[in-house]
């Protein structure tokens, strides 16, 4: 099964499904919406199977292909997943088909107040912009070549770009552009720092190698010196620290996440965020293990500012699409922290913490987008008592904050605690700070909950919004059951993460401290 | 690196072949390869013919035959560029040089001509019938102004003069000597000076690009000239191969090499429009005809950048550690001027025209790598910015209000929602200029951005990527105005079917999508051109 092209599939049905809907006439929108659900639900299942037919237990790449692409730059286009990028590829592939059905009547319907502005806008062209952006997104996650990973990083943005800029709320025009191109200016920022580093790893490559390669599995085995390493990892972290992102790289993401379309606050926060804490553990790891350690506190510290800083901003907030942006931010807090932390369970805490991250928060937009285009405003004000008339959707809220504020029993628990346990084991002041943060996690959750949902209904007008319609009972279905499951049975992906992170670890000379840590403790390794 | 080490023992035997020949005491008739110069000699010819046209044929027959011919002769040597892609020789008593980057050049200058001739000859822009008027000289806001706005007369001349235009820069990417590269300068310059006022609507900004740029292209010659006296007072030689020698050897007075060298520096850096000799390219890009500031800002580049890289590898390139810091100066100079006065700019064409000085700049940052990846990543680099930039600016040309050319940016507002195809196409061209990865401009920024940091120019990268970043800034603000935002009342009109842009500016995306997604055949014919290095 292994020879099969899974990856290569992966990207190429959303990138050629995006060129057939960006050509479907925009009278026939509902036809753009039914190819888009068909191609991304296969997608799904394309996911599922290659998940299926993954070997946690083998090292190295699976379903690895590689061909010679611009070769005069020794550039490849050469895919492989392993279990790190596997379990966020499916978290891509999941949230996606969730997100078309969400935005069905969003991109369609101009009447309602909190309809975007999509109603006027091409719908073909937001559903070819959402395919195009799961190209991207497959892309990312499933390049093993430098170059190739650069090209997609970038290339992703543009479809992100429009869809803030085009598809957000009608009556913020101004906000919505500003929102589009903060975001946009952030991340190619980033991006050309990157470029820089890239383009100093080639030029590194050639000095060692001979040949200048992109291709990562080489490049990991260079041994490069410290200097060099230093400035070549600050030109990855800074681009992946603006992209997850970290504090004090993170003013974007609040007026791009509210000014986004729900569909768009799903897939900006739930999976391309992922890009930077991903790229963090995939590249800025294994590639510079020196300058790893050397800037670990660094990280870690700002890692711990994001955790209290995200909460705090996130229970001053009014505007409920800005809270939610803003508990991302203490939450990829916590992510960095596993990641640097540089053990394996705590690495494995945060890979796995992505994954429960994009369900909750990708659940709590949900929720938010039902509330805004049931009454048209994102002010917590405007809300209050809703329970009363639509408890279902009081209901799921609840569920997505109590997985936000990793109750245990939810998802969220599990990575929370992994990563808490995992850096404990090196830094134990800090775990304890951190763990703190959680207090603040359930005030900002609670109290937004409680502002919104009980007590008496605040507007009368409120009495006639209606509960959740099946077709949002069924979007909700799937994110509710796995926060659930995941919850209870986390096991089967956290046997696909964890040989990849504790091999990445191992490998950049990271090994976890004996006495605490129950993963590989009797193994030697390579001590830097 | 192994073509300057070739390059250097090539220069040993020219010596020692010129040590044999003045010892012999003849005189040698010069053996002049006609083939090999077929491609220049086929355009001069379409321009002398094309003279003769506009004196004799009738009217009518003009607007039919001129851009026929124009248009067959730069493809008749764009063939003849082809069949000659293997030759390496200098000839005509070594005062011109076949050689990779020269055919390259060539190649890519043709390239660029024939796709301008199809912006040139587009007539169903204009009610009136083409951008182009028939006299230049008619004093703006006289009745014969405002009579010739409207006529319908014949103005065919417009295609001659850019044959000797395009004659004078294969001329000048192919000059061994810096008398014939001077030459070669005026050639391609003076056809440019008038072509600049020629243009239909706002005709006082016309005359003023072309007064100012006659008046500081003079000036610019005659610096060059100058160097040119300087150098030939140093070397006793203009020939490139020879002036290289005289620097090699010690004891001569260097007073003379670095004047010299500095000056012709400045008539290289005022054609490329490198700061801080740019201050022509914003009144001239927006005060000439659009499809001429398409062809200048695409074919004058590769011509000024190839004689610039001759100049510079060849005469220079044993002196590469006394001008990489000049480079390395200019480049920041003209990347920070560049990007930043773009974000000022209100008129589209100026927009465009300041971030042809940014790419300048980027180019530059090739010339500063001073090794062979970085002079293929420039020749690279020059045909994808110069498809891009036709491409940019035929489409310009397309949005129209009922006074021309809507080419402030305000009223570019909202275009995206009434031809969404058009500004689909101009947000992509943008995207390339801004270097977005699977396009051209990612590319090109690519391969002279590595060749600069293998060459031990990483701060300048380093300035280079933080520039582009501005430079996203103004690129990204025309796609919030043509997408995020309403059309204002007064939007601009598309013009319907003007097939002959359609094809231009096609041509211009596609290559650009092209050598963003499948670069390698051009890298490698890049590459081959500039392995292979300048003979001399």
């Amino acid at each position: 099964m292994n020879s099969f092209p899974w990856l290569t599939l992966l990207l190429v049905l959303p990138a050629a499904a995006a060129v057939v809907v960006a050509a479907v006439p925009r009278r026939l929108g509902t036809l753009a919406k039914q190819i888009t659900l068909a191609v991304t639900l296969v997608e799904f299942v394309l996911a599922l199977l290659a998940t299926i037919a993954y070997e946690p237990s083998r090292a190295g790449f699976q379903f690895a292909q590689k061909y010679s692409w611009i070769k005069q730059f020794g550039v490849s286009y050469s895919v492989g997943a392993d279990g790190i990028s596997l379990v966020l590829i499916l978290l891509a592939t999941l949230l996606v088909p969730v997100v078309v059905l969400a935005s069905w009547d969003e991109v369609s319907d101009a009447g309602q107040p909190g309809a975007s502005v999509a109603g006027r806008r091409s719908v073909p062209a937001f559903f070819a912009l959402l395919l195009a952006l799961e190209a991207g997104m497959i892309g990312v996650f499933a390049a093993t070549d430098v170059f190739l990973f650069y090209v997609f990083f970038e290339a992703m943005l543009i479809p992100m770009y429009f869809l803030i800029g085009s598809y957000g709320l009608a009556k913020e025009q101004a906000q919505r552009s500003y929102a589009a191109v903060k975001f946009l200016l952030y991340s190619l920022f980033g991006g050309l720092l990157m470029l820089a580093a890239v383009i100093g790893l080639y030029v590194v490559s050639a000095d060692q190698l001979g040949t200048g390669t992109f291709d990562f599995a080489t490049l990991r085995q260079m041994d490069i010196t410290p200097g060099v390493q230093k400035l070549l990892f600050l030109g990855f972290f800074i681009a992946f620290a603006i992209k997850a992102p970290l504090f004090p790289f993170h003013t974007w993401l609040p007026d791009a996440g509210a000014q986004s379309p729900t569909g768009g606050a799903i897939l900006l926060v739930g999976v391309l965020d992922k890009v930077g804490t991903f790229g963090l553990i995939r590249y800025c790891i294994p590639l510079f293990p020196d300058a790893s350690s050397y800037f670990a506190p660094m990280v870690l510290a700002l890692a711990v500012i994001g955790i209290f800083y995200g909460a705090l901003l996130a229970i001053g907030q009014r505007d409920m699409k800005r809270l939610v942006a803003y508990t991302s931010l203490a939450h990829f807090g916590f992510i960095a922290m596993g990641t640097f932390a540089l053990t394996s369970q705590a690495g494995t805490g945060a890979v796995l913490y992505m994954v429960n991250h994009g369900l909750s928060t990708g659940l709590l937009f949900l929720v938010v987008g039902f509330l805004v285009a049931r009454r048209g405003s994102r002010d917590v004000g405007a809300y209050g008592g809703m329970a009363q008339v639509t408890p279902v959707l009081a209901g799921v809220f609840l569920v997505a904050g109590l997985s936000s504020l990793a109750l245990p029993g939810l998802n969220s628990f599990v990575s929370e605690f992994l990563v808490l346990v995992g850096t404990f084991t090196q830094y134990r002041a800090l775990a304890i700070v951190a763990t703190c943060g959680m207090v603040l996690a359930a005030i900002y959750i609670l109290y937004l909950y409680q502002r919104t949902m009980t007590g008496p209904l605040v507007d009368e007008d409120a009495r006639g919004v209606l509960d959740l319609s099946v077709r949002e009972k069924i979007v909700v279905a799937p994110v509710v059951a796995l926060i659930v499951a995941l919850g209870v049975y986390p096991k089967p992906l956290i046997d696909i993460i964890r040989p990849t992170v504790t091999a990445t670890f191992e490998d950049a000379g990271h090994t976890d401290p004996a006495p605490t840590a129950p993963v590989n403790a009797s193994q030697p390794g390579g001590h830097s | 690196m192994s073509a300057t080490a070739s390059a250097i023992a090539g220069q040993d035997a020219l010596a020692q072949h010129i040590l044999a020949q003045s010892t012999q005491g003849t005189i040698d008739v010069p053996a002049i390869q006609y083939s090999a110069l077929s491609p220049i000699i086929i355009v001069f010819g379409v321009a002398l013919a094309g003279v003769l046209i506009d004196a004799f044929a009738p009217a009518k027959a003009r607007r039919g035959i001129q851009p026929l011919l124009a248009a067959a002769g730069f493809a008749a040597a764009f063939v003849a560029v082809v069949l000659l892609h293997t030759r390496r020789q200098v000839l005509a008593a070594g005062s011109l040089a076949i050689d990779g980057p020269t055919l390259f050049m060539e190649g890519a200058i043709l390239a660029f001509a024939l796709l301008a001739v199809l912006l040139v000859a587009e007539r169903r822009l204009d009610s009136s019938g083409g951008a182009i008027v028939a006299s230049a000289a008619i004093t703006p806001g006289s009745p014969g102004a405002t009579a010739q706005r409207s006529s319908a007369g014949v103005q065919t001349e417009v295609y001659p003069l850019m044959a000797f235009s395009v004659a004078g820069m294969l001329l000048f990417v192919s000059s061994n000597t810096l008398l014939i590269m001077f030459v070669a300068l005026e050639i391609l310059s003076l056809p440019l000076y008038l072509l600049a006022g020629l243009a239909r609507r706002r005709r006082l900004l016309s005359q003023e690009a072309a007064m100012k740029y006659f008046l500081l292209g003079s000036f610019s010659s005659a610096f060059f000239i100058y160097g040119l006296a300087f150098i030939y007072g140093y070397a006793g030689s203009v020939n490139l191969g020879r002036i290289a020698d005289a620097a090699g050897m010690v004891g001569a007075n260097d007073t003379y090499l670095y004047l010299g060298m500095a000056l012709l520096g400045v008539g290289l850096f005022f054609k490329i429009g490198a700061a801080p000799f740019h201050s022509w390219t914003p009144d001239v890009y927006q005060g000439a005809p659009t499809p001429i500031t398409a062809f200048m800002a695409a074919g004058t580049k590769v011509a000024a950048f190839g004689a610039l890289l001759r100049v510079f590898y060849v005469s220079f390139g044993g002196l590469r550690w006394d001008w990489r810091p000049m480079v390395w100066i200019i480049a920041i100079l003209t990347m920070v001027v560049g990007a930043v006065l773009a974000l000022t700019q209100r008129d589209i064409k100026r927009m465009l025209a300041y971030s042809a000085v940014a790419h300048a700049g980027f180019l530059l940052t090739g010339l500063a790598a001073a090794n062979s990846d970085g002079l293929s990543g420039s020749l690279f680099y020059l045909v994808a910015y110069g498809f891009t930039t036709i491409a940019a600016f035929g489409l310009v040309t397309m949005v129209r209000t009922g006074d021309g050319e809507a080419s402030d940016l305000s009223q570019w507002q909202g275009l995206g929602r009434r031809s969404p195809v058009l500004a689909g196409i101009f947000a992509f061209l943008l995207l390339a200029l801004a270097g977005i990865p699977l396009t051209s401009g990612f590319t090109g920024k690519f391969a002279v951005f590595q060749a600069a940091v293998a060459g031990d120019a990483t701060p300048l990268v380093v300035v280079a990527l933080i520039t582009s970043a501005i430079a996203a800034f103004f690129y990204v603000r025309v796609i919030v105005l043509m997408f995020f935002q309403e059309p204002g009342a007064d939007g601009p009109i598309i013009v319907t079917r003007p097939t002959l842009t359609y094809a231009a500016v096609g041509i211009g995306a596609i290559m650009t999508l092209l050598l963003g997604v499948a670069p390698q055949p051009l890298l490698e014919l890049a590459g081959t051109a500039a392995t292979s290095g300048f003979v001399r």
